[in-house]
């Protein structure tokens, strides 16, 4: 079946999975139930109505990274918890339930890995932990990955799913703006190039620091894309939002990104921008 | 616990002996100074027990010494720059050139207005990319002339607007961030009233960071806190207070250097003992900055800033 676009840019949030995972999945934009393996080969966009399912850190480096190349070194850190936060439910039982949910530490997962023949440093995040939002554990591996691209003088590709700052780590994570931008200080001074990937969100604090501030940026098609959500922006200026706000193509337009690329073609987008920068950095 | 209402009570009736007794010549001094001494102790009282959120209200109070008005009363002279050279000028994030302890420094400032149509064009300190931009050209004349750069921070937040959206703000305070955090020259922020998330760290990528006692600095409004996380605006009071948005609380957290005492009851009170308190206090981190050689203060910058917040993450325990 051929994938239908339209410009409604649909992304569709997958239901939380625990532990099996489902032979089906439903799509959240048409109702229609899609085989798992189907969905997979399709690259996880709806058959039957074009909607892209919000991808895992571990769907996204399947897609992306050369099979059999992909090395884990994500550091074994998690939150501590620094403030004894609780609001209606202690911070602790949050981040309990999205441990147990994706089985990850934080919401991001960095590696080494090919993308076709090219070496690169990567960091994914994933939305299903706390919103794949930056706290003091995502900053720390974000620093690190760019320390270690840096030291490697590999690319830095990273891949933002995320709805900006942890508020349940205060200013702690308001600082991981600052850090990250202090590490990509050293990717620069190193002439490692830097490869951003925008995804569906990429708002809020991240966007407001490390997201920000690559030598190339691609966001995928229908992404979201800005510093304060839809919502806030309606509720304190009473303005109307125009059509396509904040999406991939709307950024492009407005000089935010240099290229909106459908799902099935980023993989092949990335290796064009990594096969022109070939040998960069050099007399490395 | 001692009441709002008690002390003010108390206030307006110290304010009418005191009126009596200097515009009458009414004798009752006396009455007037025990008076003045039981209001003294109400206030201790009171300003010890300030919850979070009674802090968050000091920081908006309109009253409160800030923006132009405070850098002048800092300074010994300013003179102010406009414009980003790219297409606007921010009246909402403003800064220039000035004299400090006898030397010139830059300063950036968030100004958020006195009269109500200056509030409305500076949207109550909510600055634009075109703001940040100019900030960014204001830290490279630092740069060029080496000339320390202080910075006052007072925002609720960056303006989210579709203009601003438009005009790419979240690509305007990553900028901002990054040219503070390479400067070559001694850079203190004070935290004046309200630290609103990416707006405020924005202009706080400093060597030193300062906080006004009644000040905060937070990731989110706990309005905006108690919308998203209690799913209920009463609860603004409970997320300011687990946000650890105060200055005690961030002093202890390893987030600011220094809290800079304000007069009992808040910087209102008496707005020129406030300015020179942080007069005093950017005068005395700017010269320890001033002391040390640069490649170990841009080293203890990077440290302070690579780490920050290492505390909050640890190994997994199982
Ligand atoms: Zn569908």
């Amino acid at each position: 079946m051929p994938i239908r676009r339209d410009d409604r840019d649909r992304y569709v949030e997958v239901e939380l999975r625990r532990g099996e995972e489902p032979l089906w999945l439903r799509c959240g934009a048409c109702g229609e139930l899609v085989f798992r393996r189907r969905l997979r080969e399709n690259n996880y966009i709806c058959p039957r109505c074009g909607a892209y399912f919000f991808l895992t850190a571990e769907e996204r480096i399947a897609a992306l990274v050369d099979e059999g190349t992909f090395q884990d070194l994500t550091l074994p850190l998690e939150s501590k918890d620094p403030l004894s936060f609780s609001d209606r439910k202690p911070y602790a039982d949050r981040l309990r339930e999205a441990k147990e949910t994706t089985g990850l530490k934080d919401a991001i997962v960095v590696g080494k890995g090919k993308i076709s023949d090219h070496w690169v440093i990567l960091a994914v995040m994933d939305f299903r932990f706390i919103g794949g939002s930056m706290g003091t554990v995502v900053g720390e591996q974000l620093a690190f990955a760019m320390e270690r691209a840096a030291e490697e003088r590999i690319p830095f590709v990273f891949v933002v799913a995320s709805g900006g700052a942890r508020v349940q780590e205060g200013v702690l994570s308001l600082l991981q703006m600052v850090k990250t931008v202090a590490a990509r200080e050293l990717l620069a001074e190193a002439g490692v190039p830097y490869i951003a990937v925008l995804t569906y969100p990429s708002t809020g604090g991240v966007m407001a620091s490390i997201a920000s501030l690559a030598d190339v940026t691609l966001a995928e098609q229908g992404a979201l894309i800005g510093f304060a959500g839809p919502r806030v922006i309606q509720q304190t200026t009473g303005e109307k939002l125009p059509p396509g706000f904040q999406r991939a193509r709307y950024a492009l337009e407005h000089g935010l990104v240099d290229g909106v690329v459908p799902r099935e073609g980023l993989k092949e987008e990335l290796v064009r921008v990594l096969d022109v920068l070939e040998g960069i950095p050099s007399g490395g | 616990m001692v009441d709002e209402r008690t002390m003010r009570a108390l206030e307006e009736k110290v304010a009418e002996l005191r009126r009596l007794v200097e515009e009458d010549g009414v004798d009752l001094r006396d009455e007037l100074t025990l008076l003045e001494q039981r209001l003294q102790a109400l206030r201790r009282e009171y300003y010890a027990g300030l919850s979070d959120w009674d802090r968050v209200r000091l920081a908006r109070r309109p009253d409160r010494p800030r923006g132009l008005t405070l850098v002048q009363a800092v300074c010994e002279d300013f003179y102010e720059l406009r414009g980003d050279r790219i297409g606007g000028d921010d009246p909402a994030l403003r800064g220039g050139l000035a004299r400090l302890g006898g030397k010139a420094v830059t300063v950036l400032f968030h100004h958020r207005g006195t009269s109500p149509e200056e509030q409305r064009a500076c949207r109550s300190g909510m600055a634009l990319p075109t703001g940040y931009r100019k900030a960014v050209r204001i830290m490279e004349i630092a740069a060029r002339l080496k000339l320390p750069l202080i910075t006052f921070i007072d925002t609720p937040g960056a303006y989210p607007g579709v203009e601003a959206e438009a005009a790419n703000i979240a690509g305007a305070i990553a900028k901002s961030i990054a040219t503070m955090l390479s400067l070559p020259v001694p850079t203190v922020a004070v935290i004046l009233g309200e630290g609103g998330s990416g707006g405020a760290v924005a202009l706080a990528a400093a060597d030193r960071v300062l906080m006004l006692e009644n000040a905060t600095y937070t990731v989110i409004s706990p309005e905006g806190a108690a919308a998203i996380l209690w799913k209920d605006a009463a609860a603004a009071p409970q997320a300011a207070q687990a946000l650890a948005l105060s200055a005690p609380r961030l002093l202890e957290l390893g987030v600011i250097d220094e809290v800079i005492p304000e007069p009992l009851g808040g910087a209102h009170v008496d707005p020129e003992g406030t300015a020179q308190a942080v007069r005093d206090a950017v005068l005395r981190h700017l010269s320890e900055l001033e002391g040390l050689p640069l490649d170990e203060r841009r080293k203890l910058r990077y440290n302070r800033y690579r780490n920050a917040g290492n505390r909050g993450a640890g190994a997994p325990t199982g």
